[in-house]
């Protein structure tokens, strides 16, 4: 699969945090995302954003494909929601200034593209923390460091099993869907719904069979080795905190009980130029 | 639950993320709204959750949606991404009742059984928990985001009803305890 990122190591200062440090970093940083709807803050998430996305030395061919499949998927979701509702964003910043009109009940107005800037640059700001995240995340250590946030160890391996047996699984979804097409199964977009659930079941089939195959093994190669028997567990690629992380740690406490009360200090979490 | 939280769950949550992970370039598309289209993998969640149990779905769900979005779009939908969870975990709630690995499951009733669960469930998940959250997070236009939830609540319904259902069906079938076995009479 080309399509797909996947963990490249590198030296670079992100390379160098603990997993627990970037994993905290990301879901604060999303829930900041989610929460703010304030232009100014998220400008800055991007800049912010695209800083460490500088300094983290990840390869644009590593993320240009999927980079191009979301504008694709957010051009549409802008579009549909403009066809859905024209004025959304005169009813959130309460005021209408036409810029022209278009076709019946459709007028382009100030507010909306505002309003649709907002939502696009808020998918902006989750982006590069995702490659980010991803790219320079050794999967066995992000195990770790979930353990280290409170999630139980047993989750937290779970999570290690799924990154691990992702390219196993695809591997064997290539080889069935080969087999499957060579027997003569079309696969393409033609036929109607039914034929495809029936054709799309021809993989999925086998795919699931061996996987049930696969997860008898694994869990018996764990019980061999005596997976599960005390409290808790010990991770060998488990990182101590060090200067640099600690320093990571406060900004990101900071900025987002900062972002917090910029957001919400008028009682909106929209920041609005036209009054 | 009653029975242990197993080794065999925490591999099945595993590499049944994985599984779902890798099923997210598999879609079989329905009507052009953007992010719906007949999803092969919420049959493969449907499947786990109904025969791991709860948690196991519940991850599945959360964990799967969140990867393959991240992995494959970049981007996490969070709330798309709960919704999911929800499923797995209300599926996951009877899976005593199915019985799937003791070969329980090919009689109509838990199939009737089984089909009314997913639909209560998907209908909780899609028309209210996801596009509330749209609207929470992103401001969306209800009726965009009430349309999209539809959208998704009729294809998840479709492919977990007929995929989902016959995938069971035929694991537990052949999962049973030596069924094929009789009594030489």
């Amino acid at each position: 699969m080309s399509r797909m990122i996947s963990y490249e190591k590198k030296n670079t200062p992100i390379h160098k945090l603990s997993g627990f440090t970037k994993l905290v970093f990301f879901l604060l940083w999303c829930l900041a995302s989610a929460l703010t709807f304030d232009t100014r803050i998220l400008i800055a998430m991007i800049i912010i954003g695209a800083i460490v996305y500088i300094i983290s030395g990840t390869k644009w061919k590593q993320v240009s494909s999927v980079f191009i499949a979301i504008m694709f998927f957010m051009v549409i979701n802008l579009v549909c929601i403009f066809f859905f509702a024209p004025f959304q964003g005169c009813e959130i910043y309460g005021s209408r200034t036409d810029i022209a009109h278009l076709f019946a009940g459709y007028t382009l107005t100030k507010e909306q593209l505002f309003y649709e800037f907002n939502v696009f640059i808020k998918y902006f700001t989750v982006i590069p923390s995702v490659f980010i995240f991803l790219v320079t995340t050794d999967p066995s250590e992000l195990a770790a460091s979930l353990n280290g946030i409170g999630v139980p160890y047993m989750i937290a391996y779970s999570v290690e099993i799924a990154l691990r047996y992702i390219p196993d699984v695809q591997d064997e979804y290539h080889k069935i869907k080969n087999a499957q097409e060579a027997r003569g199964i079309e696969m393409s977009s033609k036929g109607n719904l039914l034929s495809r659930i029936k054709n799309t079941s021809a993989i999925i089939f086998p795919l699931l069979f061996t996987t049930m195959e696969r997860i008898d093994v694994v869990s018996n190669a764990m019980e061999l080795r005596g997976f599960g028997k005390k409290k808790k567990r010990t991770w060998y690629s488990k990182r101590s905190l060090q200067t640099a992380d600690y320093l990571v740690l406060a900004f990101i406490i900071c900025f987002f009980a900062a972002t917090m009360i910029i957001t919400f200090w008028d009682g909106n979490r929209f920041y609005n130029p036209f009054i | 639950m009653e029975k242990k939280f197993g080794i065999k769950e925490v591999v099945a949550m595993g590499i049944g993320t994985a599984l779902f992970v890798v099923l997210t370039n598999v879609q079989i598309p329905l009507v052009i709204v953007p992010n719906t289209a007949l999803q092969p993998r919420m049959a493969i969640m449907a499947f786990f959750a109904a025969v791991f149990g709860p948690v196991v779905g519940g991850v599945i769900g959360l964990l799967g949606h969140a990867l393959g979005d991240a992995i494959f779009y970049g981007s996490v939908w969070w709330s798309w991404v709960f919704p999911e969870a929800v499923v797995g975990i209300a599926v996951g709630m009877f899976a005593k009742q199915f019985a799937v690995r003791e070969g329980g499951f090919g009689t109509t009733k838990n199939i009737v059984f089984f089909n009314v669960i997913q639909v209560v469930a998907n209908a909780v998940a899609w028309i209210v928990v996801a596009p509330v959250l749209d609207i929470l997070v992103y401001s969306e236009p209800a009726n965009k985001v009430f349309a999209q939830g539809a959208f998704a609540f009729l294809g998840n319904v479709i492919i977990i009803g007929v995929l989902g259902t016959i995938l069971l069906s035929v694991y537990s079938g052949i999962s049973g305890k030596s069924s094929d076995l009789k009594v030489e009479e």
